[in-house]
């Protein structure tokens, strides 16, 4: 069943088309990624989704409710974990959920019981009396998570939810999400890390300059675009015109990187004899998600 | 336009639970400086003062004190406080995330600045009485009225908070509006006191009809202009509340 549906969603600023033409289909259970540089869109659609910023134009459904008829019906199911820290610091850690859950209309005893739980969960427990700016970048952001989910959402949008983690924290988060997967809690997620995408995300929509270049799953992406194996060719600058213009020849697909020369698709049946000869030093490496991103969302910078 | 509905409840619990957490560092000011203004301005300016109107000095700036403190409460909190929460500790944010819509944080903000203006007033006018400067019965509607003026001023500060772009621009309202009000609202000395074009401005000024309301109130004396002055509060308040809701969304949901 699709729990969230984008149609002909637009967002614009000023005169820069942030969001162009999105249509989304998230199915329930599943835990979506939004991959992309900065500046894709990626924010600006799930602020649109959060019902926190209005759409240019487009529709959007949750759970088939019309998000701009029944926005506090919609938000009442979601939870969301945004990039920047918007903790309550005029309350401990523990009020701060407790304060929430009010916000959903929780009931008192309930509340500071989900609450209590969740931070346990998020190895928070001995924090529950301590001001937001006692804690650590890692223990904020769990605590952002640990808000998150105390309405006991049906679905979470999480916004870059380990940028910035040391690795214990981010293979704690990633466990965590990955429970809450396995609950059959759906998650909408923002990432650049491309590791985090592949290792937690059923689906994968790669977004560049406000559209959705691909979606699928990280393998099938990964297949489609780029094959099994990525061939990296060390050159130097006398020998690179040569082997562009060998590899040309056969038709193979490649990027230049600058000292290397990355060829994709290059297929099960071994290297073209003309290749093998090439000046430069070979090398094969498994194809990840990051050349996915790479060759569909190049490598300058974009703003 | 979209209204504010009851959840607004859950911000101004949220603001009731930070303040009475906080009322210690709070409380001295909104005791001390108006007992100071009362014994600086009613006994030691008094003293060189006649009767107004056959009162002493003291019981002439009575009410007006309570209701200038009121104003300051209000104005406080949904300026710099409301600020604060809005831009640097991105509170709202976090908040309309959540089944609250903009306009019940707006509306919850100005109910929290009113029960501040609610406070604030009533501490006063319980000085006022141990002072022995009260008299009617009537004054016990006050805590009403600075609930009143409260939601009135308090709209007008969410509504400048919703279109300034930094904590610089409240010194530009306190010196041009809030400060000018305390001294030309009635407060200190009867508007007649002033030449016309003065006592023209100080009628627009919405602290003017707070004071002529507080004043009938201390002295059980009522005219017709204690009714304009209720009609007239309400109509600002209503206007800038209604205002507020829209500026706030504008702001906040880009």
């Amino acid at each position: 069943m699709v729990i969230i549906e984008t149609q002909h969603l637009s967002k614009k600023f000023k005169d820069l088309l942030a969001v162009d033409n999105v249509n989304l289909e998230i199915e329930e259970g599943e835990c979506f990624g939004l991959l992309g540089p900065n500046g894709a869109g990626k924010t600006s659609l799930i602020r649109m989704i959060t019902a926190v910023s209005p759409p240019l134009e487009g529709d959007i459904f949750v759970e088939g409710k019309d998000l701009k008829a029944y926005p506090r019906q919609v938000k009442a199911i979601l939870g969301v974990v945004p990039q920047i820290d918007n903790l309550d610091e005029d309350l401990t850690v523990l009020r701060n959920l407790t304060t929430f859950a009010r916000y959903f209309a929780v009931p008192r005893a309930e509340a500071l019981r989900r609450s209590q739980g969740l931070l346990g969960l998020f190895r928070l427990e001995d924090k529950a009396d301590s001001r937001i700016k006692e804690l650590s970048g890692g223990m904020k952001r769990m605590l952002l998570i640990a808000r998150g989910l105390v309405n006991q959402p049906r679905i979470i949008i999480l916004d870059e939810p380990t940028i910035g983690l040391d690795p214990q924290t981010r293979h704690l988060v990633w466990q965590q999400l990955g429970e809450l997967r396995a609950q059959g809690i759906t998650q909408l997620l923002c990432t650049q890390n491309m590791e985090e995408a592949a290792v937690l995300c059923d689906r994968v929509a790669i977004m560049h300059l406000g559209r959705i270049l691909s979606l699928d799953t990280p393998q099938a992406l990964i297949s489609s675009h780029i094959g099994d194996r990525v061939l990296e060719i060390d050159v130097n600058a006398a020998d690179r015109d040569k082997v562009v213009k060998e590899l040309t020849a056969v038709g193979l697909e490649f990027i230049d990187v600058g000292n290397t020369i990355q060829v994709f698709n290059i297929g099960d049946d071994g290297l073209p004899e003309e290749l093998k000869k090439s000046p430069g030093r070979l090398r094969q490496r498994p194809a990840t998600l990051e050349d996915v991103f790479f060759k569909l969302t190049g490598r300058t910078l974009e703003e | 336009m979209r209204l504010f509905s009851w959840r607004f409840i859950r911000l101004w619990q949220r603001n009731r639970d930070v303040f009475f957490r906080l009322w210690h560092s709070e409380a001295p000011g909104m005791i001390v400086e108006p007992i100071l203004i009362l014994v600086a301005m009613g006994l030691g300016l008094g003293a060189y003062v006649g009767l107004i109107n056959g009162q002493e000095y003291i019981e002439f700036v009575a009410p007006g004190i309570i209701a200038s403190y009121a104003m300051f409460a209000a104005t406080f909190e949904c300026t710099y406080g409301t600020f604060f929460r809005m831009e640097e500790q991105k509170t709202f944010d976090a908040i309309i995330a959540t089944p609250l819509n903009v306009e019940d944080v707006v509306a919850g903000e100005i109910f929290w600045g009113a029960t501040r203006a609610l406070m604030t007033g009533t501490v006063i006018l319980a000085i006022e009485a141990a002072f022995q400067l009260v008299h009617s019965p009537w004054v016990l509607l006050i805590p009403l009225v600075c609930f009143l003026q409260g939601i009135m001023f308090s709209s007008i500060a969410v509504f400048f908070s919703s279109i300034v772009p930094s904590f610089y621009s409240f010194n530009h309202f306190f010196t041009l509006f809030v400060t000018p009000m305390f001294f030309f609202s009635g407060v200190f000395f009867p508007l007649t006191q002033f030449p016309e074009v003065i006592q023209t401005l100080s009628w627009i000024a919405p602290l003017t009809p707070v004071v002529i309301i507080n004043r009938a109130l201390f002295q059980g004396e009522f005219h017709i202009d204690v009714l304009g002055s209720f009609a007239l509060i309400v109509a600002i308040a209503a206007v800038f509340f209604a205002v507020s809701l829209f500026t706030m969304r504008r702001r906040l949901t880009v």
